[in-house]
């Protein structure tokens, strides 16, 4: 992490967000931010609230409900020059927009043999535990990571958040920045003042152990490190990995810490058919299998469509820290 | 034709010299040149794809003149080869797209007639129909963001497009926020197999452009003039400030859809046979002859001369070479890639 100052404020996710747009707005004016209610409103979450004020209605373009032109209009200011951040109010209203993340947005550079290029962010809210109900609680990370020309982030912590979004925002080619928005006021963290990047593509070994690695990204981070820190007064040692970045994804953080601990439990809310689970698993697998002393664990949704409004619904979709405590304590013991 | 005033007997040239009108004739000789070739090289076993605009030819290469070269955006689709020829795209570089060789803008990776030089103005597209449209107003938006007066987009579709969500969203955008914009619809009649009437209830598609809040009007596709005059009016407009206009232009395809369709199957050849009557290519060449702007001699050495041209660009395409498989790993992201980071 390159800090230019020492100093650091304490944030939430929502401010980290919103620290972070404000100041690629105010370096660079090829930055626009394009997206549902994103102006006068100032994002339903209020993480452009005054934008427009401060930058101007050309630069914070509050868009008419159509996210398949949201993408695609970014794509083509992106394609002539701008930098745009084009915002989907919730990752459940991306599948409009599908085609022009995955059609196209993923395929300029490739399609025009490097003569257009995309350097776009598509910022966009995910993910359950504020009783979201169907349309408004979906991950949609595996929708997308098989997709090559796209990048995927999912931070967890608000310093992460500011490094990876600078980092997303200076990529020259297409990124989906993936925000858990039950993290966006639940967890605070220090921030540090001044423009830095993290690099794409790199995890964080947030807690070392020895007995079983947990790899996880997004709300569950935070859980799983409850859960593994309450292990420890049983005596067990865990190791989690946040893995921030989804595509590309850190293969030497993973097989370091596999190679050490020897078993791997890999933890995370989307659906687990076919879920990140699966390649983590299928490359260790690859990789390291005679390092393996247990079976690889995937503990991750149910194949149902989504979690349901009413609460038992929502809780029994989702893993709880308790939960995640159970897989670990059975993987360490195995 | 339109065109020539039947009172006076004169050619409404709108302002276009000899010069001029000989380009737009010469493109739609070449436009039909190189779609025959295409379709050679294809019943020859050469090339795996050909598509034809046989049809377009007048409306093409009336509304490329209308473009401003070096300054202008053309966001086209895969039916625009005279378009693309009019806007500087030359023959070898329509022939490096059929071959699909190294040497091609896309490097052999996109199908023929999906052109795109960033050098020339002409946006990248994909086969997804509409798809291009939100791109083509977003450099519409990147250009009257940045005050470059002057400056507009030209954006086109065929009548088959007009059906898809982005086309919508994209109309709605440009009117919202006035920009450099001019959708110019190639109303053909057919969505592959898919007649109008299938399509929509209203076939007049210009006069949507009222339910967006924006000029629309309809004009003769089988009349370059006609043509240049609609697409210069609304490019105009669109450089000087004046928004975006809805324009249609009436046009015919002539061949299948492309060389993988047997049009025999949903249409009949009397039908085409009908409207080959009103072929653009030999209806121009007789105005022109008429108004003295070629004479008889004049058009045969222009025939001799494009084809000369297409068989040059043919031959020096072919004798290129194919992309090499290491190429298949290259402009995915910047510099090397790989998913897992080791």
């Amino acid at each position: 992490m390159a800090v230019v100052s020492t100093q650091s404020s304490v944030m939430n996710n929502v401010e980290a967000v919103r620290a972070t747009l404000y100041e690629a707005m105010k370096n660079d004016d090829r930055t626009l931010i394009l997206g549902e209610d994103v102006g006068a409103r100032g994002n339903v979450f209020l993480i452009t609230k005054d934008f427009i004020n401060e930058f101007g209605p050309q630069r914070v373009i509050d868009t008419p409900i159509a996210e398949a032109s949201i993408v695609g209009i970014a794509v083509g200011m992106a394609m002539e020059g701008l930098r745009p951040i084009a915002e989907i109010q919730f990752a459940d209203f991306i599948y409009p927009s599908y085609n022009q993340i995955v059609g196209e947005a993923a395929k300029i550079r490739y399609r025009s043999n490097g003569e257009y290029t995309c350097p776009l962010v598509i910022r966009t809210p995910y993910g359950g535990g504020v009783r979201g109900a169907l349309s408004h609680s979906v991950s949609v990370e595996a929708l997308f990571y098989h997709v090559p020309g796209l990048k995927i982030v999912a931070p967890a912590f608000p310093a992460d958040v500011k490094g990876l979004l600078n980092a997303s925002i200076d990529d020259p080619d297409p990124v989906l920045f993936l925000e858990h928005k039950k993290t966006y006021r639940l967890i605070k963290g220090e921030v540090p003042n001044g423009h830095y990047t993290i690099p794409l593509g790199k995890a964080n070994l947030l807690k070392e152990g020895s007995q079983l690695t947990v790899v996880s990204y997004g709300l569950y981070v935070h859980w799983a490190l409850e859960a593994a820190i309450s292990l420890e007064q049983e005596g067990l040692s865990v190791e989690v990995i946040d893995l921030r970045s989804i595509r590309p994804m850190d293969k030497a953080a993973i097989l370091e810490s596999v190679r050490k601990t020897r078993k791997l439990l890999i933890v995370h809310e989307d659906n687990k058919f076919g879920g990140i689970g699966a390649e983590i698993s299928a490359m260790v697998a690859e990789e390291a299998l005679f390092d393996l002393d247990a079976p690889i664990r995937r503990l991750a949704a149910p194949d149902v469509p989504a979690m349901g409004y009413a609460m038992p619904l929502e809780e029994e979709y989702m893993s709880s820290p308790g939960e995640m405590a159970d897989a670990m304590r059975e993987m360490v013991k195995f | 034709m339109a065109s020539t005033d039947i009172a006076t007997g004169t050619l409404e040239r709108y302002g276009l010299r000899d010069e001029q009108l000989r380009a737009i004739f010469r493109n739609m000789l070449l436009q039909r040149q190189l779609d025959n070739r295409g379709f050679q090289l294809n019943r020859q076993g050469k090339v795996p794809f050909a598509l034809g605009s046989e049809g377009h030819e007048a409306l093409q290469a009336g509304a490329a003149m209308a473009f401003n070269r070096g300054s202008d955006v053309l966001a086209p689709y895969y039916r625009d080869l005279g378009l693309c020829l009019g806007i500087g795209l030359s023959p070898y570089e329509i022939m490096l797209s059929i071959f699909a060789r190294a040497a091609d803008h896309n490097g052999g990776r996109q199908f023929p007639n999906h052109y795109s030089s960033r050098a020339a103005g002409l946006m990248s597209f994909s086969s997804i129909l509409a798809a291009h449209l939100p791109h083509a107003v977003g450099a519409a938006y990147a250009i009257k963001y940045r005050g470059e007066a002057g400056r507009a987009v030209l954006a086109t579709c065929g009548d088959g497009t007009t059906s898809e969500g982005e086309w919508h969203e994209s109309m709605n955008f440009v009117a919202v926020h006035k920009l450099p914009f001019v959708m110019l619809v190639e109303n053909n009649e057919w969505a592959i197999s898919t007649p109008l009437e299938k399509q929509m209830a209203e076939p007049q598609i210009w006069k949507r452009a009222a339910g967006y809040g924006m000029p629309g009007r309809r004009f003769n596709g089988f009349d370059p003039l006609e043509t240049y005059a609609a697409v210069k009016d609304a490019m105009d407009r669109a450089r000087s400030g004046g928004g975006p206009t809805l324009i249609e232009g009436t046009c015919y395809r002539y061949l299948a859809h492309s060389t993988d369709d047997n049009d025999m199957t949903y249409r009949t050849r009397e039908a085409v046979l009908e409207r080959r009557k009103q072929d653009p290519v030999p209806a121009f060449e007789a105005v022109l002859v008429e108004h003295g702007v070629l004479t008889p001699g004049d058009v045969s050495a222009m025939r001799k001369d494009v084809l000369r041209e297409t068989n040059e660009a043919t031959d020096a395409a072919e004798a290129l070479p194919y992309p090499q498989p290491a190429d298949l790993y290259t402009h995915i992201y910047e510099g090397a890639w790989e998913p897992w980071q080791s």
